[in-house]
């Protein structure tokens, strides 16, 4: 096998290999999409944020906006406090309300922001105030009994 | 003279690769040396001179610790206890460096050639050109050219090893072995295994290329015929010790009982023919087990 | 006898705790090896024929065991998936099934596997014949260093085709997971793609994938030529020396890889 055959040889492997990493990094992996978007970071405190991790995407009308960059506890208020990284091409009112949601019945949780009326928009840096806590199952099942027990009941015992 | 090697019996050649040498140091020195590998000696207090310019035999039979001597010179194993000494050098002592230094003195014939299987002969004969000088290509293919056609193969330069059979094999892994234009040349055990032409041819060969080039040869083998024409002195190895040395006329005369052994082949002598075993009556007539 | 017995138990354990000794001892042997090698590598790329020649002979020849094995493992791995993940209506979630199962741990270990075999093998073998043959004194007593110039590169080679095969076997089992997911069963091929890209993060799954296929190029690549250097000269060294090379590697390799996923995988989102 001469020099030059091998060299091509290794040559198109080491490309083919190099591709396959680009790809897998590309089209089975995220990694455009996590890019360095330019963006502006919103703040927003929640009394229980549930199972939202860091990297959930925030959503406006069900189309993703930005990515949840970083959760911390705030040590004097007890309130969860959210940063969020949103899009450059997208805005939001000063008065607008963020929620956590579950995409589907048992599927991840994201931060859905819905947009007021108010003609000031939230700028870089800015805390959106009107906040949804994430829905926990239990705290919604006992509320559900309690509404049941204390109701007057039709034909039930007491 | 043959055809292509450079040199004349006045002045031996000296390669313009090489530093000069101290002219009167002999050699190879070995002042008692002793080898053991895990509990059992090798070697026992073993001293011989091997002067410059000469052809040296070690012989002995199988195991009797011959090669070990090669490893000890070359500097790949290290001595129990005793000296050895190379061109005046040390070579138990020195570091890394000034061994490979001083190894590229030296050439070495391997039993059956040792040839890198993956190059053809020319490639394995280039090789310590490569290695060890910056030659240009030109310069290096004239001097393989040269050494193979010192040994008698230069059409057989596009070969594979595999494709050669025992003989060219050697006379290649000769080639190779003065590449470098050493000043010792040691040889494993060259003749094993050649047909009588190859054996010839190998002895011839080394004698020529000792005159030419004007080095060292040690030589170990248990060759006694082919020995006694080309060598001019002889060490008898046995059990770790010598027990005999001398030149061609003075060994084929000698009446030593090894010597005569070796010589004469005789199967039962101070060598013994039977291994270390009990009483043969005792073997047959005891209860097995 | 008691007494007997008590010495064939006391010669058992003896011997176990002698094996278990000698274990640790060949792994510091393979250590101080090992450094010995990165100690002579940059001759090995001052030639950098030498290192290209390697990586051809043990990565470009095992293109096709991994090409051909990764395509299967794929195409398993989306029928079984399938079969588990439409129980619970889960079908669309085959992509991110399969890409994960690839890309953290298939992908680096089968392809270790494989490699293990097909050019660590041929690595240990190719270093004891050229021990045995005297090959490796040759070039010793010619000044040349042999780690530097056969066992180096040779290491390098592995160490530089792994984390490439293992991608090749983790694109080529995507590929066959889509062959048969989406072209097989029907599954709408938007899904199928889209969930992967939201579900695999480079990150997390990708670099620690490739970060495990180079810890196990390292693994296999040292054994590999550990064995060889240090096998006996003879045809029934050479041959043991090849079969431990494989078993060692095995095992190396599903051991680093329990380490690694402990370390990488904890607690994941």
């Amino acid at each position: 096998m001469s020099r030059s055959t091998l060299d091509l040889w290794v040559g198109i492997f080491v490309t083919i290999g190099l591709g396959a990493i680009l790809f897998l990094a590309l089209k089975v992996g995220n990694l455009l999409t996590v890019g360095n978007t330019p963006g502006y970071r919103l703040e927003a405190n929640f009394d229980n944020i549930g199972g939202l991790k860091v990297r959930a995407p925030v959503k406006a009308a069900g189309v993703v906006v930005g990515r949840v960059e970083d959760i911390r506890l705030d040590p004097k208020m007890y309130v969860a406090v959210v940063n969020m990284r949103i899009d450059q091409a997208y805005t939001f009112s000063k008065d607008s309300i963020a929620a956590i949601n579950t995409s589907g019945l048992l599927g991840e949780q994201y931060v859905s922001v819905d947009s007021g009326g108010d003609t000031t928009m939230l700028k870089d840096g800015d805390r959106i105030a009107h906040t949804q806590s994430a829905v926990v199952i239990e705290k919604l099942i006992s509320q559900f009994l309690f509404d049941k027990a204390s109701a007057p009941p039709a034909g039930a015992k007491p | 003279m043959p055809a292509g090697v450079p040199g004349g019996p006045r002045a031996p050649y000296r390669s313009p690769l090489l530093p000069p040498l101290d002219p009167a140091a002999a050699a190879v020195e070995l002042a008692d040396v002793s080898f053991a590998y895990d509990a059992r000696m090798i070697l026992k207090g073993i001293t011989m001179v091997i002067p410059r310019g000469k052809v040296v035999a070690i012989m002995g039979s199988s195991g009797s610790g011959k090669t070990t001597i090669l490893r000890l010179i070359g500097g790949q194993l290290k001595p129990l206890s005793g000296s050895i000494r190379v061109a005046g050098q040390s070579v138990p002592d020195l570091d890394r460096d000034a061994l490979y230094e001083l190894r590229r003195k030296f050439g070495m014939l391997f039993q059956f050639g040792a040839l890198f299987t993956d190059m053809d002969v020319f490639e394995n004969i280039a090789f310590p050109l490569r290695e060890h000088t910056s030659l240009p290509e030109e310069l290096v293919r004239d001097l393989v050219l040269m050494k193979l056609n010192a040994v008698g193969l230069r059409g057989a330069a596009g070969l594979m090893p595999s494709e050669l059979s025992g003989g060219m094999a050697r006379r290649v892994a000769l080639a190779r072995a003065i590449a470098l234009d050493p000043m010792l040349v040691m040889y494993d055990e060259p003749f094993a295994g050649l047909d009588p032409i190859s054996l010839g041819v190998v002895g011839q060969l080394i004698r020529r290329l000792n005159q030419a080039l004007g080095i060292t040869s040690v030589i170990v083998t248990h060759d006694v015929y082919e020995s006694l024409k080309i060598v001019d002195y002889l060490y008898f190895v046995s059990e770790g010790r010598i027990v005999a040395a001398g030149t061609p006329a003075e060994v084929r005369a000698s009446s030593d009982p090894f010597v005569r052994q070796f010589i004469d082949g005789e199967e039962d002598g101070p060598v013994p023919f039977h291994y270390p075993a009990s009483s043969y009556r005792e073997a047959l007539f005891s209860d097995a087990g | 006898m008691p007494a007997d017995a008590l010495g064939m138990v006391g010669n058992r354990i003896r011997a176990i705790g002698a094996s278990a000794i000698g274990a640790i001892a060949r792994l510091g042997h393979a250590s101080r090896f090992l450094i010995a090698i990165l100690v002579h590598s940059p001759g090995a790329f001052r030639r950098l024929h030498l290192t290209i020649r390697e990586i051809y002979f043990a990565g470009v020849l095992s293109l096709v065991i991994i090409l051909v094995s990764g395509l299967f493992v794929g195409m398993v791995l989306a029928l079984q998936g399938y079969d588990v993940l439409v129980r619970y209506g889960s079908a669309e979630s085959l992509g991110v099934l399969v890409a994960l199962s690839l890309v953290r741990e298939m992908g680096p270990v089968v392809a270790g596997l494989l490699f293990a075999s097909r050019a660590g093998s041929a690595i240990t073998a190719e270093i004891g014949l050229m021990k045995a043959t005297e090959q490796l004194s040759a070039m010793e007593m010619m000044a040349v260093d042999p780690l530097a110039r056969v066992v180096a590169p040779r290491f390098w080679g592995g160490v530089i085709s792994m984390p490439l095969v293992a991608a090749l076997f983790s694109t080529m089992g995507v590929y066959g997971g889509y062959l048969v997911g989406v072209r097989l069963i029907g599954i709408d091929a938007g899904s199928f793609w889209g969930q992967m890209q939201s579900a695999v993060d480079f990150r997390q799954d990708i670099v620690n994938g490739i970060i495990k296929s180079v810890v196990f190029g390292v693994a296999v690549s040292l054994i590999a030529v550990f064995e060889g250097y240090y096998s006996k000269p003879t045809a029934e060294g050479v041959s043991s020396a090849t079969t431990r090379t494989v078993v060692v590697s095995s095992l190396a390799i599903l051991a680093l890889d329990f380490v690694l996923t402990v370390f990488m995988f904890r607690g994941v989102r």
